[in-house]
């Protein structure tokens, strides 16, 4: 894990932020204002943590696809350049997938076609079909991914087809990639729980991600897309599918539903500028005007 | 909390839930006994420049005054629970050392708290830091008379909690709604949400007594009356599994 240093200065009666200023709280008094930057110091090593965790940004597309408001491509590109510069490593830009199901992925083309694309920044995007994968590669996707569900009914109500049909239509796609040598990234949905089933078996979440797998996917990423899961449900999980593939080919993408994702996540593990990070989110906040969920966010001080 | 003999006064006391009160001073404890508390609280920090701001008084001379509040307390067989500040940082000194915590904490346990709430009053706290400061103070106190109290400020409250409950803390503060701010962070949140730890509580197999449905009704009444959005996720939710 990346380590931060402390430092503690205290300014009076200062109200200007400096631009390497990082969030800190503000104490405002009646006659005091004092300011101050703290970075914390994670001095002490968990046992069992990895030294490095990769943090795959997908706000642009799992994220702005839930929101109401459409966001204008130019706006999007922006979003995706300005995360860009934050030393994330990986960011998914868009899906192309129909924008009769999904309206917000409607410009993928242009969005994947005008962004800047940052050396040693990898830029993903969603190809749930053959169709998907080559207007994908026409604009310039060096990187796919394909999204399959652990739970039958989520898998026909979400993409229209069964499990089994969803493996043969990925099959082709991951195929075709590792033809050009383009690396496939594997999705499984709802691995801690089904809005239709209700809760799924470990044993079918190791199913599909070894399919997944098996057909080529350089990654699994395991997700519990309405974030039912808690701690307990998602060791179990994994322990059943780190028995047939190795961790370190291993994802989690855990929602916030139940506020559980931070807790799920330390379970599951056993940088990046964060102040860049939190801008990228203002910008996008104000873009579809909306108050970031962010708790970190929430808390630093707005100059 | 200007109303609080009448509240105290005004509740209904359900056979077997404890209703402690916070007491800062002597007199605050007397009067909270003359409206029927039987359980009080006293708030202390590892903090020196936080305990000067907070209750104006220096870390030494805030211990004097709960020693008064403990005396008292012992001889009215009425318990009192000690709470900790900044166990994990102070917006005024910064880091603080888990020695330091557990100073206090020892002082505390020693001078007849029954229990040790560990505050992480900004929420600064990560999982590292809190497995730290507990392994301080777990030499000096012993698990089974420690809590802890997470500040959702960062985000970070369930994941600090859950560490805790992996090192053996067994008794966890949390608010309905997640109710509470931060005087230290203009828009941030507060307290950890009670729905919040319950749902992963539930999920781990934890017995807590605790039926989640009325904690939501309870929560959405207090919200309505605030006229606020609820701080819990699950409180939020509206799939359902």
């Amino acid at each position: 894990m990346k380590e931060w240093g402390m430092q503690l200065s205290l300014r009076r009666n200062s109200s200007n932020w400096t631009s390497d200023c990082l969030p800190c709280p503000v104490v405002c008094h009646v006659k005091l204002r004092y300011h101050w930057r703290w970075q914390l110091k994670e001095s002490s090593q968990l046992p069992g943590l990895p030294e490095y965790v990769k943090v795959v940004e997908v706000g642009p597309r799992d994220g702005l696809q839930n929101e109401k408001v459409i966001v204008p491509t130019d706006i999007k590109i922006e979003f995706i350049n300005q995360l860009s510069q934050t030393g994330l490593s990986v960011i998914e830009v868009t899906s192309f997938v129909s924008s009769r199901w999904v309206p917000q992925m409607a410009d993928h083309t242009e969005v994947m076609k005008g962004i800047h694309q940052y050396p040693g920044v990898r830029y993903p995007v969603l190809t749930p079909n053959l169709q998907g994968f080559h207007r994908a590669v026409a604009a310039g996707a060096t990187e796919i991914s394909v999204f399959g569900a652990a739970s039958e009914s989520f898998s026909k109500k979400n993409i229209n087809c069964s499990i089994e049909e969803s493996m043969e239509k990925f099959e082709e796609v991951v195929k075709s990639a590792r033809h050009m040598n383009i690396p496939a990234r594997g999705y499984v949905s709802c691995v801690l729980g089904c809005p239709y089933e209700g809760s799924i078996t470990p044993q079918k979440v190791t199913e599909v991600s070894k399919r997944l797998y098996s057909m080529g996917c350089y990654e699994i990423s395991l997700g519990d897309t309405i974030g039912v899961g808690t701690p307990g449900s998602m060791r179990r999980m994994l322990e059943s599918v780190m028995k047939e593939i190795p961790p370190s080919v291993l994802a989690v993408h855990c929602h916030d539903t139940y506020g559980q994702a931070l807790a799920n996540i330390l379970t599951a593990l056993q940088g990046v500028d964060l102040y860049k990070v939190m801008e990228a989110g203002n910008f996008i906040c104000k873009a579809v005007n909306k108050t970031t969920n962010s708790k970190v966010a929430q808390a630093s001080f707005n100059a | 909390m200007a109303d609080h003999t009448e509240v105290l006064k005004g509740i209904q006391k359900f056979p077997g839930i404890n209703y402690p009160v916070l007491t800062p001073n002597f007199k605050g404890y007397q009067a909270a006994v003359a409206a029927g508390a039987k359980e009080v609280s006293v708030f202390g920090a590892a903090s020196e420049l936080f305990t000067r701001k907070n209750i104006n008084c220096s870390m030494d001379e805030s211990i004097q005054r709960f020693s008064q509040v403990l005396q008292a307390a012992r001889a009215a067989s009425i318990p009192v629970r000690g709470y900790v500040s900044c166990v994990l940082g102070c917006p005024y000194e910064g880091k603080i050392s888990p020695a330091k915590v557990a100073e206090v904490s020892k002082k505390m346990y020693a001078m007849g708290c029954y229990e040790i709430s560990l505050g992480d009053t900004i929420g600064v706290g990560t999982p590292g830091l809190m497995k730290e400061m507990l392994s301080a103070v777990m030499h000096e106190v012993p698990v089974s008379a420690l809590a802890v109290h997470c500040h959702d400020t960062y985000g970070q409250a369930l994941a600090n909690t859950l560490m805790a409950l992996q090192m053996g803390v067994s008794v966890v503060d949390s608010s309905v709604a997640g109710l509470g701010g931060c005087p230290y962070a203009q828009g941030a949140s507060g307290n950890l949400a009670t729905e919040d730890l319950v749902y992963m509580l539930a999920g781990l197999g934890i017995h807590t007594g605790v039926n989640l449905q009325k904690l939501l009704e309870a929560g959405t009444f207090i919200c309505q009356v605030l006229n606020r959005k609820t701080g819990s996720k699950v409180a939020q939710a509206t799939c359902k599994l």
